[in-house]
């Protein structure tokens, strides 16, 4: 027999809100193991059916860098401080993968699951947050072929730097969150945002020094670079593991605080939207 | 006792179709024209600006409900489609937000509405209940703990590590209820379980709701099956146009509901757009069920005839025609297919239709149907020469089966009809 545990139930009021929504970060706590289950869930079901697996987080990586490394080193003969071509690309495209990954698959969570959205109450920011950890996983997989990479071609981490990878890494992440927070609640209502997304990548990686060194740019253009908090996260990677660059500057934190701007603003539209999400998807 | 729900002038207001009677894309110069203006259109709306331009036009889904419901108490809600039950629904359990008025909910709301949510294809039945229980807001603990029980429910247990896509539709949906009906909330509201699922099933689902209500939950039952509405409920309100017109004891609510009219939607009428242009001169206009005493009703009596009325325009003279209807279940099972030409003399006097206006009625004696929703579908073809028009789906309506043979034994039947057979026993010896 089910044994009914009895405890005092909490009583909930309806009713219509108005104006800017508070966030309700409390509601999302109580709800933290749906975040667990759902990033879980979405690792697991990635590579179902397919041969190759798990491999394929590292795959996707390393085919872009060999790629990049026959156009942008071996025809186009980019400089980059001396450090080997392949390290040097793949160094960025980790935080790149990451970012991209996190950022369409977030913008598009809530009407990739539309049919839990219109049918049970659950608090909405978590599709869009554990789309975004998702993103992780293949990360610290890649991450691992860094490693090799770097002993293959002896190239030497700044060990001293090494601490700071993860305050890029959650650098990424913000942005990325931030900004899938805006598309992802657009997209309920317009779905201009799935037909936007592909250009609003491509665009932004040509903005990001991955393929090219941020320092080979003209000064009047770094400048504008800063301003994309991805700038900060790929010099940030490339400095703290290769020692390339001169490290974090006040560039980085105008980057922090665009990026936390973004988050910030994304949450209050998010929120202030969400009341008819299950109405207008 | 406690109250669990309180409702107080709850409304809900949606937008249907906002109508852009400027643009009818006629002209390539409307398409540019449009065009041009999307970004400044998409701009405005982000900001909230709706565009001037846009007759946007409101329905009140529910409008002014008020009703107050004591804990351990089971509520029916009747109505026909588009009364406003799964609107009332989906702001109990917070899935949208009310318009105006407020409710006030003491403790947590489960809704079957929701089975098998999240459930995902590649995933194995035991990942599956976690991921689904998560999303209906257990804990893991508690889904520990309620494993087996959920497990033995289902009658799934050998395949309980296989991925829920090898399922048969039959064992995903008890996995899916066994999950939601272990939730143990203090309010249940189910929307509609029992038009799914086998016999068998469905007296398991009712068993388990009959078992929550003596647990002294609170349940919300809503249903087009008002046989299920009486066995369950001991008090139901009846919902029109998204007002409450009534609330009762369940025997009187449903009378009034099947008498007044309410039930009323067993119409269906083809717009100009709904009609493809390949389908003249055969021009659908409407179809209508009718009860025993030709009123258009929604729900029939299953111990009364029923009239199918199929109306129509010819625009020429159409050699061989023949109109007919398909029934089937709401499972997509056909239960029977009938012409209008079917007997001779009326194929020979209509092998020939000149251009005009025509009414099929076609009546379906009484004792029939079982307990259900049926579905309706019409067709316009001549034999070996060419469909003109059909729709498998033109209409549904339900059939009630109070008074039909065998009805004292509150359980359902299985198979899609209930006829009346002649019965003879003989003692032999």
């Amino acid at each position: 027999m089910t044994e009914i545990v009895k405890h005092e139930p909490t009583t909930i009021y309806i009713k219509p809100s108005h104006g800017l929504a508070a966030l309700n970060l409390r509601d999302l706590w109580t709800y933290r193991e749906l975040v667990f289950f759902m990033v879980w869930r979405d690792v697991k079901v990635k590579y179902k059916q397919t041969m190759l697996g798990m491999a394929w987080a590292v795959i996707q990586p390393v085919m872009n860098m060999l790629i990049f490394t026959f156009v942008f080193d071996r025809v186009a003969k980019l400089p980059t401080d001396g450090i080997p071509y392949e390290i040097f690309s793949f160094t960025a495209l980790l935080p790149w993968g990451l970012f991209v990954t996190a950022l369409n698959q977030g913008s598009r969570s809530l009407v990739a699951h539309n049919n839990m959205v219109t049918k049970i109450y659950f608090p909405r920011l978590i599709l869009p947050m554990s789309s975004v950890f998702a993103g992780l996983v293949d990360f610290a997989i890649a991450f691992v072929i860094l490693v090799g990479l770097m002993f293959y071609f002896n190239v030497t981490p700044a060990w001293n730097l090494l601490w700071t990878v993860p305050f890029f890494v959650i650098l990424a992440i913000i942005t990325a969150l931030g900004v899938a927070l805006w598309l992802s609640a657009i997209n309920v209502k317009y779905r201009d945002v799935n037909q936007a997304l592909p250009f609003l990548t491509q665009f932004w990686f040509f903005a990001t020094p991955v393929a090219y060194a941020f320092t080979t740019l003209p000064e009047n253009w770094q400048l504008v670079l800063s301003l994309n908090p991805m700038t900060g996260v790929v010099n940030g990677f490339r400095w703290a593991l290769l020692g390339s660059g001169n490290g974090p500057d006040a560039a980085l934190w105008v980057s922090v605080a665009i990026s936390i701007i973004v988050l910030v603003s994304g949450l209050f539209y998010f929120r202030s939207t969400e009341r008819t999400f299950a109405d207008t998807i | 006792m406690a109250t669990a729900i309180s409702v107080k002038n709850l409304g809900k207001q949606y937008v249907i179709g906002a109508a852009e009677t400027k643009f009818r894309y006629n002209m390539l110069r409307d398409v540019i024209m449009d065009t041009v203006y999307a970004p400044v259109r998409l701009a405005k709306a982000l900001v909230g600006k709706s565009d001037r331009r846009m007759n946007k036009n409101f329905v009140w889904a529910l409008d002014d409900v008020s009703f107050d419901l004591e804990e351990g108490k089971v509520l029916g809600i009747v109505g026909r489609n588009g009364a406003g039950k799964s609107t009332l629904l989906k702001i109990l359990s917070r899935v949208t937000e009310p318009t105006k008025g407020t409710v006030m909910v003491r403790g947590r709301v489960g809704s079957l509405l929701e089975v098998g949510t999240g459930f995902h294809p590649e995933l194995t039945g035991r990942e599956n209940i976690y991921m689904n229980g998560a999303i209906l807001g257990m804990k893991r603990a508690e889904i520990d703990s309620k494993f087996d029980e959920i497990v033995d429910f289902s009658e799934v247990s050998q395949f309980i590590d296989t991925p829920v896509k090898r399922y048969s539709s039959g064992m995903y949906l008890r996995l899916a209820f066994a999950v939601a009906a272990h939730l143990e909330p203090e309010i249940l509201v189910v929307d509609e379980v029992l038009a799914v699922g086998d016999a068998e099933f469905q007296r398991k689902c009712l068993g388990k709701m009959g078992d929550v209500a003596q647990q002294g939950r609170t349940v919300l039952f809503v249903s087009h099956n008002m046989s299920a509405i009486l066995r369950l409920t001991q008090e139901a309100i009846v919902l029109n146009k998204g007002k409450m017109i009534m609330r009762a004891p369940t025997q009187e609510a449903v009378d009034f509901y099947l008498s007044s009219g309410q039930a009323q939607a067993g119409e269906r009428t083809w717009d100009a757009d709904e009609i493809p242009a390949m389908s003249a001169p055969f021009t659908p206009i409407s179809l209508k069920v009718k009860d025993g005493r030709g009123k258009v009703v929604d729900t029939i009596r299953s111990t009364e005839p029923v009239m199918l009325e199929f109306e129509y325009r010819l625009g020429a003279e159409v050699k061989g025609l023949r109109v007919g209807i398909y029934v089937s279940t709401m499972r997509g099972e056909y239960v029977l297919t009938s012409f209008d030409t079917d007997t001779p003399n009326l194929y020979e006097k209509f092998d020939t239709r000149k251009a005009g206006h025509y009414v099929s009625r076609a009546t379906l004696p009484a004792d029939i149907f079982n307990e259900g929703r049926y579905s309706v579908g019409v067709n316009a073809s001549s034999f070996g020469v060419r469909r003109y028009f059909m729709d498998e789906n033109a209409l549904a309506f339900n059939v009630d089966i109070s008074g039909a043979p065998g009805t004292q034994w509150p359980e359902p039947r299985v198979g899609p009809i209930r006829p009346r057979l002649e019965w003879k026993i003989e003692k032999i010896d």
